[in-house]
């Protein structure tokens, strides 16, 4: 069995707090520059929190932690995230 | 966020899969593809949170998942054999808004399908026959065994699935006047089976993990543009 999904399953934890749906954002990867979208990200799921890396060169793009009235998220290995407008 | 659904009904799909339908308190409709995160506590409070896709359009605010047993799997099991008719979960959702089809994108599809992975891609093709879109869809469903074909009956209905063809890749046992050889999907039948790169459908790729990296391999080797493959792995 595979021990990764992918960034399809990140959705439900940041509509929490984003409003517009993360997996079709475009992020682009801060060691590699490669451009996709967070849907197609390497996820790790087991771990304490929720890890998605970058599917050319694994660096951690999204790391995301959650406790009962928090949610953590680091975006350093991202360069940028574009997002879809709404309605546009 | 996270609301209350209650679970209305149970349809056993195959041994292994069933289908659970559940009336949240509000839903306003969702997209074919999209998902939910199903969550259960337990008495002494452990929770545990799984994705599930929606397999069919909400219908009188009742929404249904097609959840496949995962043997010494925490929830699916649960979600499979145990939760009673009556009872609650909580749901979050819908969420997930790249891998859907909308109706009005008029490009071909393409569907190729890995064990449960036929579920999201269940849910295309009733969206596409809810709204009576002539887009033509081809799914390639890989399955182990005829007896393991979740949807069997309503694939099988020409009269339901008007410009949809259905091919089912059978990697353990197959029905005798199947003359595939038994084996994981390959190269060839996504050439005999699927749309031509010309056509330059949107494919959608829906499985294990493993599955899903073979099949979108090979579309790319036949020349499928990595733009118009979208894939989720669930497990
Ligand atoms: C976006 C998304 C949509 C999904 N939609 C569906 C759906 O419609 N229907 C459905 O049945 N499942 C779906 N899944 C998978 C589902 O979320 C769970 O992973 C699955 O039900 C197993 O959960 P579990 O608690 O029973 O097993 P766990 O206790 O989480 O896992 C037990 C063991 O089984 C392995 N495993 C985990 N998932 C799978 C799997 N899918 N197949 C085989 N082995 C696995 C694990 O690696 C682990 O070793 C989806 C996943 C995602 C990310
Ligand atoms: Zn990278």
């Amino acid at each position: 069995m595979n021990d990764h999904i992918d960034g399809n399953m990140l959705a439900g934890a940041l509509w929490q707090v984003f409003r517009p749906d993360i997996t079709a954002a475009q992020a682009r990867c801060a060691g590699c520059g490669m451009v996709g979208p967070v849907a197609g990200l390497t996820v790790y799921a087991d771990a304490p929190g929720t890890v998605a890396r970058c599917v050319r060169c694994e660096q951690v793009n999204l790391q995301l932690v959650q406790s009962p009235t928090d949610l953590w998220l680091s975006t350093t290995g991202l360069s940028f995230l574009r997002f879809r407008i709404p309605g546009q | 966020m996270w609301q209350k659904a209650r679970l209305v009904e149970r349809r056993v799909e195959t041994a292994s899969a069933t289908t659970l339908v559940f009336e949240p308190e509000q839903w306003d409709g969702h997209l074919a593809g999209q998902h939910a995160d199903i969550r259960l506590t337990a008495d002494d409070g452990y929770q545990a949170v799984r994705s599930y896709s929606l397999a069919a359009p909400a219908r009188d605010g009742r929404i249904e998942f097609t959840v496949q047993r995962v043997i010494d799997g925490e929830v699916s099991p649960y979600l499979c054999d145990d939760l009673p008719e009556g009872a609650y979960a909580e749901i979050r959702g819908p969420v997930g808004g790249w891998f859907v089809w909308r109706e009005a994108d008029t490009r071909p599809v393409m569907l190729v399908a890995g064990g449960s992975g036929i579920v999201p891609l269940q849910a295309m093709i009733r969206q596409r026959r809810a709204v009576a879109s002539r887009v033509p869809f081809r799914l390639l469903y890989s399955v182990r065994s005829p007896a393991e074909v979740i949807y069997s009956d309503e694939l099988a209905r020409p009269s339901l699935n008007g410009g949809l063809e259905t091919s089912l890749l059978y990697t353990r046992e197959a029905p005798p006047e199947v003359r595939r050889p038994l084996g994981r999907i390959g190269l060839a039948d996504i050439t005999a089976h699927g749309w031509p790169p010309e056509f330059e459908p949107a494919c959608f790729i829906c499985g294990p993990a493993g599955f899903v990296e073979a099949a979108a391999k090979i579309l790319i080797a036949l020349g499928h543009d990595s733009h118009r493959i979208k894939t989720e792995r669930f497990g």
